[in-house]
C-alpha cells in the first residue's frame, strides 16, 4: 500500500528532496525506510482502532507540482478572517509571498518559511527539526519527514510578546486535486514570551487531496503559546493533522481544534509537562454531517510537578457521521500535585451518527487530582419544552440548543474575531435565525 | 378564558390526574395549593403541553379553542405562559437573545413585525426594572449561574415580555427569600391585566399573600377536593391538608 509513495519519494529525492543541507536528504531518508517499514497504521492498532485510514493508503496521490497561483488577494480575502493579522499563505502547498503578510511583527521575532531557513540557518533547523516529532512508531510523520520541503519556522526570542495573531492560512484548490502536501511547523517560543497563532486549512470547492501536517511547538519557561487550529477542508479531502508540544517550567500552551471540513481526519495534540507549574488546555468542537469521519487523540504527559491539564472536546454529530475522540492522560510518579481534568460531549442530531470515545488515564503518583467525563446525547427533552414553551418552534428550539451546545466550547476561544466568525458559521448552520 | 373538563393525565403509564374540572374567567387568579403529589405541577405542566404526559381523557377550552390539540409553542404563541417551577440553563444562549427571539416569534405568530435588538432593547428596560433587574443579566447565558431567586425574576421578566393572556405560575414562590417573594409577586399583580387571568400553584399560603386569590383549589390525589375563596388559603395554613385529604369518616 505504500509502494506509489516509494516511485513518488525516489523522485523526490532525486528533484527537489535533493536540496537543502546536506543533513536533510539523510533525514528524510530514515524517515521514508520508517514509514516504509512500518506502513500506514490499520484498526488493529491501538491509537487507531476506531479510524480506518484505507481511504488514504489505497489512493494514488500525486506529489504537488509547483504551479503558478491563480487565487488573487480579493479571492482569498473570505479566508483571512482578520486582515490586520499577521499572516503566511500557502496555496496547494506552495508559499505565496504576494498574499502574505507578516512585516507588522515584532523586528526580533524570527518568522520565515522552512524551506528560507534550511537556508539561512540550516544548524538550528537541525536542533529541532524532528526534536518533538519522532517517527519511529507513527507513520504520518514520517510519511511528513520524508517529504518534508515546505513549511513554516517561527522563533519568539525571550521575552518576546507578539501582540496580533499569526496566522498560518492554507488553502487548497481545485489545481490541487489528487495530490498530497505534508506542511511542516516549528514553533519556539522562548522564555517569557508570548504568542497568538491560527492555523487554517481550507479547501476552496470540493476537491479530494490529502494534507498531512506535522508541527512541533517548544515553549520556554513561563511562556504562553495560544494556538487556534481550524479545519475547514473540502468534503473530499483527507487530513492528518499532528501537534507535538513540550511546556517548560510555567508554560501555558492553550490549543483549541476546530473540525468541520474533510471526509476523513485525524488530529493529533500531544504535550509534554516537562517543567513544573506549567498549565496545557485543550479544547476542541468538531461537528460532522453525511458520511464524514473525524478522530482527535489527545495526549497530555504530566512529567513534572504541580502542573494542570485542561480538556473539553465536544462534537455535534448528523447524518451517518462517525467521530472518535481518544484522550489520554499520563502522570508519571514524579508529577505530584497534578490537576488534570478531561471532558468531552457528544451531541447526536441523527440515529444514524455514531462516536466513539476512549479516555485512558495512567496515573503513577499518588498526591492528584485527576477527572475525566463522556457524555454522549441527544438534545435534553425539557430544554427544548422550555423553549417551545415559550413560542418557539420545535426546529428553531432545536437549533438554539444545538448552537448552545457547541458555543460553549467557542467561549474559550480568546481571540474575538476567530470566536465571532466560528459563532456566527455555526449559528447559520443550524438555524435559520440570525445572530446578532 | 379556561375551562378543564374532567381531565385525566398520566406519565408513564401511572394516572396522576384523576378528573379535574375547573373554570377560569378573564380577570381572575386562581389558586391551586395541595400537598406534594397532588398533581399541581403536572397540572401545570399539561395545561403548558409538556409532551411527557398523556391525556387520557377530559378536555380543555382556551378561548373557546382546543387546547389539547395544539403543541407547547402552539399555546405559547395564544397566549399561555408557564413559569417554570424549575427553569432551564441554557449557557451558550444569551438571555437577551432567548427573549428577543421568544418575543419575535410570538409576534410574528400574530402576523406582527419583529423588532430588531435595538428596538427591542426599549422593550427591555422597563420589563427589567418591573422585576428589579440589572441589565447585565441581559449579557449572560439564559439562567446558567443564576440564584434561585435570579431564576424566578427571570421567568418574570420572561411572562413581561410575552404579556401573556393566561399565566401559571408552578411553584413560584419555592427556594425564593422574603425580598424576591415581593419582586416576583409585585410583578405579577403589575402584570394582571383584565383581559388576563393568573393560576398560582403553590404549596404555601404566603404567596397569597401577596398575590390575593378570587378562587382557591385544594388538590389531592388527582382530584379536586374544596374550592373556596381566599379565607380557604388561611384555613389551610392554619389546618394543614389533613383534613381535607382524609377519607371521609376515617
Amino acid at each position: 500500500m505504500t509502494t506509489h509513495f516509494t516511485d513518488q519519494f525516489r523522485a523526490f529525492s532525486s528533484n527537489g528532496g535533493g536540496e537543502g543541507p546536506a543533513w536533510l536528504p539523510a533525514l528524510r531518508k530514515a524517515a521514508f525506510d520508517r514509514f516504509h517499514a512500518i506502513g500506514f497504521p490499520t484498526t488493529r492498532d491501538e491509537d487507531w482502532h476506531f479510524t480506518s485510514v484505507t481511504p488514504i493508503a489505497e489512493r494514488t496521490f500525486k506529489a504537488a507540482k509547483p504551479s503558478a497561483t491563480v487565487l488573487t488577494l480579493s479571492e482569498i480575502k473570505p479566508y483571512l478572517v482578520d486582515e490586520s493579522w499577521h499572516r503566511l499563505v500557502f496555496v496547494n502547498g506552495r508559499f505565496e509571498p504576494t498574499l502574505s503578510n507578516f512585516a507588522g511583527l515584532p523586528a526580533e521575532v524570527h518568522v520565515s518559511t522552512l524551506s528560507e531557513a534550511l537556508k539561512a540557518e540550516s544548524e538550528w533547523v537541525q536542533k529541532h527539526l524532528g526534536a518533538l516529532a519522532a517517527f519511529d512508531r507513527a507513520a504520518f510523520t514520517a510519511l511528513n519527514t520524508a517529504f518534508v520541503q515546505d513549511g513554516v519556522v517561527i522563533r519568539v526570542p525571550k521575552g518576546v510578546q507578539v501582540e496580533e495573531p499569526l496566522h498560518l492560512l492554507h488553502l487548497t484548490d481545485a489545481l490541487a486535486a489528487g495530490t498530497a502536501v505534508h506542511p511542516r511547523l516549528l514553533v519556539v517560543a522562548e522564555a517569557l514570551s508570548q504568542l497568538t497563532l491560527v492555523e487554517s486549512y481550507t479547501g476552496i470547492g470540493t476537491p479530494s487531496y490529502f494534507v498531512n501536517a506535522v508541527a512541533e511547538v517548544t515553549l520556554g519557561s513561563g511562556a504562553r503559546v495560544d494556538h487556534y487550529k481550524v479545519q475547514r477542508e473540502s468534503p473530499e479531502a483527507f487530513h492528518v493533522g499532528t501537534v507535538q508540544v513540550s511546556q517548560g517550567r510555567d508554560a501555558a500552551y492553550h490549543s483549541f481544534s476546530f473540525a468541520a471540513g474533510a471526509q476523513l481526519s485525524r488530529t493529533n495534540v500531544y504535550t509534554k509537562l516537562v517543567g513544573a507549574g506549567g498549565e496545557a488546555r485543550l479544547n476542541g468542537l468538531y461537528i460532522l454531517d453525511g458520511t464524514q469521519h473525524a478522530d482527535h487523540q489527545t495526549f497530555v504527559e504530566h512529567l513534572a510537578e504541580s502542573c494542570a491539564s485542561r480538556e473539553l472536546y465536544k462534537g455535534i454529530l448528523d447524518g451517518a457521521s462517525h467521530g472518535v475522540f481518544n484522550g489520554k492522560v499520563y502522570v508519571d510518579p514524579i508529577a505530584q500535585k497534578t490537576d488534570g481534568k478531561q471532558t468531552n460531549k457528544a451531541l447526536l442530531l441523527s440515529d444514524k451518527a455514531r462516536v466513539d470515545t476512549k479516555p485512558q488515564l495512567e496515573i503513577f503518583a499518588d498526591d492528584v487530582k485527576c477527572t475525566h467525563g463522556a457524555t454522549i446525547g441527544k438534545l435534553d427533552d425539557q430544554a427544548l419544552f422550555y423553549l417551545k414553551s415559550r413560542g418557539i418552534g420545535s426546529d428553531n428550539a432545536r437549533a438554539l440548543l444545538t448552537y448552545a451546545f457547541a458555543a460553549q466550547v467557542l467561549e474559550t476561544i480568546e481571540i474575538d474575531p476567530l470566536r465571532l466568525l466560528l459563532e456566527r458559521a455555526i449559528f447559520a448552520r443550524f438555524t435559520s435565525l440570525e445572530l446578532e | 378564558m379556561l375551562r378543564i373538563t374532567d381531565l385525566h393525565a398520566s406519565a408513564s403509564g401511572k394516572e396522576i390526574l384523576k378528573g379535574i374540572t375547573l373554570t377560569v374567567n378573564a380577570g381572575e387568579v386562581h389558586a391551586i395549593m395541595g400537598p406534594n403529589g397532588s398533581g399541581k405541577s403536572t397540572l401545570a405542566q399539561v395545561i403548558a403541553g409538556h409532551p411527557g404526559y398523556e391525556v387520557t381523557s377530559g378536555s380543555i377550552t382556551y378561548e373557546g379553542k382546543d387546547l389539547l390539540d395544539m403543541d407547547a409553542e402552539e399555546r405559547a404563541q395564544q397566549g399561555v405562559f408557564l413559569a417554570f417551577q424549575y427553569p432551564v440553563e441554557i449557557p451558550g444562549v444569551t438571555n437577551a437573545y432567548f427573549l428577543r427571539a421568544a418575543y419575535n416569534e410570538i409576534r410574528k405568530s400574530r402576523g406582527e413585525e419583529e423588532l430588531d435588538p435595538i428596538e427591542f432593547l426599549d422593550v427591555m428596560e422597563e420589563k427589567l426594572k418591573l422585576v428589579e433587574m440589572d441589565a447585565s443579566m441581559m449579557q449572560r447565558s439564559v439562567n446558567a449561574g443564576f440564584s434561585g431567586g435570579e431564576k424566578k425574576r427571570n421567568e418574570i421578566l420572561q411572562m413581561a415580555v410575552l404579556a401573556p393572556k393566561l399565566a401559571v405560575l408552578d411553584e413560584t414562590d419555592s427556594g425564593l427569600d422574603i425580598d424576591a417573594l415581593r419582586i416576583v409577586a409585585e410583578g405579577v399583580n403589575k402584570l394582571k391585566r383584565p383581559d388576563s387571568a393568573t393560576i398560582v400553584v403553590t404549596h404555601y399560603q404566603r404567596l397569597l399573600n401577596h398575590i390575593i386569590p378570587d378562587r382557591v383549589h385544594v388538590l389531592a390525589a388527582g382530584r379536586i377536593v374544596r374550592s373556596g375563596g381566599k379565607e380557604l388559603a388561611h384555613e389551610l395554613e392554619a389546618k394543614g391538608y389533613d383534613w381535607l385529604t382524609e377519607p371521609v369518616g376515617a
